[in-house]
């Protein structure tokens, strides 16, 4: 359910942006009608992910007995980690032994300093009476899991946590293929000779970004924010499409990531902003006394509402992708659990129903890539705009709303 | 809420990678990217105005060229009728000319065949002269051998005279 809201609003944002900057009569209409769906589709993702949670809490209980966590299961693939799982083996005893590789934990906590060691010392796990998992200590730390996995100190003082988890991991695979990708095919470029293979399939990107992106949104300064836009494409999708992999970490589904580029595009755009975007923020032009205050107060709140926006919809189409996908393939084992046969009856169902997911993420990948560079576009436009394009202005955030 | 809330290690190293990445690229690839493919659009966009100017240039050259054709084909008309209208001229000249001295020599032939007439019938008139006298002579002296033949003779003058 969330995937779909995300998606339909993802269409839709998509084409009121391409085709709204000719109408602009049915724009205020679009406006609340972009503002409604954006709503509706942001609760509907997020209350439909705890409304799953919540399904999943209430079948932990059954499940438990038979050896299926769900919610474990689920939030375990799309939640961070201090290790990269891969898979459990049984052993002989009915004991799970995880198969997986430790990642270095890099904890700082003031007063004792920096601690740099390996995950493989937190080996031994065992819950409480919450039902959190915890493991053992080591140089005073532990690690508690829910959905998520938090070292704490076990004196309860203050840590902070800059490991190098499987989100990190995993982008920093996105940063070195990209790297390779773009430096590889910018030698090319140097070469001089004609475009061939890999330099063609960037070359369409890169243009469409420079064309249908920058060049529409931030006029003839476009040249400056071009390497942002392309850099933010690229990141996003190259980690969206290394989130599919199967065993991939689902880095872009999650909020510290989408709230790090949003801040990042946030900062550009307050870096570039003209005195006309403050004027006309603070001082709105024609405007009765009562009605400017209430309208500064809204169009104060939507500056800030603007990467709260683009943080909130990356972290939520990914996510709800991937729980959409892993949920699918969890249906494979619930009904196993019933039944040996409609599980496997279950498994053409599944797989196709999950083959279709994949197929949707690829798309949503990089719609969700192309939506976070354009409203990026469209925010530092805004902020960039003189007195000539007046009209765009309102267009724009229109949009962004 | 577990999962709206941001870890504060991820954040840090995503936005260091980022501008790592944002800074490597923007240096490493977008500049050279970007160059190229503005160059190649300037170099494209700059044949097709050269290849629009050069075309141009060669219809105002062939309209030229045809212009100058005209007048050359205009040219040797004028030409060829006044190289006409000379030889008829010339032609006609000779003509006129060859008839004037056809004339002229057909003249002068008349005329010297006229003398070379008179001259020969001038001779042919001494010639005669000469003969008959010659003849006459010869007669003469046969007739006057004898002395009956000049009694004859001289009666015959005498009957001449008489009827003088």
């Amino acid at each position: 359910m969330p995937l779909l809201f995300c998606l339909k609003r993802t269409f839709f944002e998509h084409k009121t942006h391409i085709f709204a900057q000719n109408f602009r009569a049915v724009m205020s209409c679009k406006r609340l009608l972009s503002l409604l769906i954006l709503v509706f589709g942001l609760s509907g993702s997020v209350i439909s992910s705890f409304a799953q949670e919540a399904e999943k809490h209430e079948n932990t209980a059954p499940e438990e007995k038979k050896g299926i966590n769900i919610t474990e299961l689920v939030f375990g693939h799309v939640s961070d980690s201090h290790e990269w799982h891969l898979f459990s083996l049984k052993n002989a005893d009915g004991t799970e032994k995880p198969v997986a590789f430790p990642l270095p934990m890099i904890i700082y906590q003031p007063g004792t300093g920096l601690k740099v060691f390996s995950s493989s010392h937190f080996e031994e796990w065992h819950k409480d009476a919450d039902g959190k998992k915890i493991s053992n200590e080591y140089e005073g730390l532990y690690i508690e899991k829910v959905m998520k996995e938090k070292v704490l100190a076990s004196d309860g003082s203050k840590i902070y946590d800059f490991s190098i988890t499987k989100n990190v991991l995993s982008m920093l695979f996105g940063v070195v293929i990209l790297l390779w990708v773009m430096t590889s095919a910018a030698k090319k470029y140097k070469a001089n000779t004609a475009p061939k293979g890999m330099q063609n399939a960037l070359e369409v990107i890169i243009i469409f970004i420079r064309d249908e992106v920058a060049r529409p949104n931030l006029g003839h300064k476009y040249k400056r924010f071009l390497p942002l836009l392309l850099t933010i494409f690229f990141f996003i999708w190259i980690n969206n499409l290394l989130g599919l992999l199967p065993g991939g970490a689902n880095f872009t589904g999650n909020i510290a990531v989408t709230a790090c580029l949003a801040l990042v595009a946030f900062v550009v755009m307050m870096a570039n902003s003209n005195k006309h975007f403050w004027g006309h923020l603070l001082n709105p032009p024609n405007v009765p006394f009562l009605v400017k205050c209430l309208l500064v107060l809204i169009e104060v709140m939507s500056l800030c509402i603007k990467p709260v926006a683009l943080m909130i919809r990356l972290f939520a189409n990914m996510l709800a992708g991937h729980i959409v996908i892993l949920s699918v393939i969890c249906l494979i084992f619930i009904f196993a659990l019933l039944n040996v046969y409609v599980g496997g009856g279950f498994v053409i169902v599944s797989l196709a129903f999950s083959i279709f997911m994949f197929m949707l993420e690829l798309l949503v990948a990089v719609i969700q890539a192309f939506i976070f560079a354009n409203l990026t576009a469209v925010f530092i436009g805004q902020a960039i705009e003189g007195d000539h394009d007046h009209d765009h202005v309102e267009l724009s955030e229109g949009l962004a709303h | 809420m577990d999962l709206l809330t941001p870890e504060l290690g991820l954040f840090f190293w995503t936005l260091i990678a980022f501008l790592a990445v944002f800074f490597i690229l923007r240096k490493y690839a977008w500049k050279p990217i970007l160059n190229s493919l503005g160059e190649r659009e300037k170099g494209i966009a700059d044949s097709i105005a050269t290849a629009e100017r050069v075309k141009g240039e060669m219809s105002q050259l062939k309209s030229e060229n045809e212009k100058l054709l005209a007048q050359a084909r205009e040219e040797r008309t004028t030409m060829l009728r006044e190289a006409k209208e000379m030889k008829d001229k010339i032609v006609n000249d000779a003509k006129e000319q060859a008839k004037e001295e056809a004339n002229k020599i057909i003249v002068d032939a008349q005329h010297q065949i006229q003398q070379q007439k008179m001259a020969a019938l001038t001779e042919v008139k001494n010639e005669i002269g000469s003969l008959a006298i010659e003849v006459a002579e010869k007669i003469l002296r046969k007739q006057l051998n004898a002395s009956e033949g000049q009694e004859a003779y001289m009666s015959m003058m005498a009957k001449d005279i008489k009827l003088n």
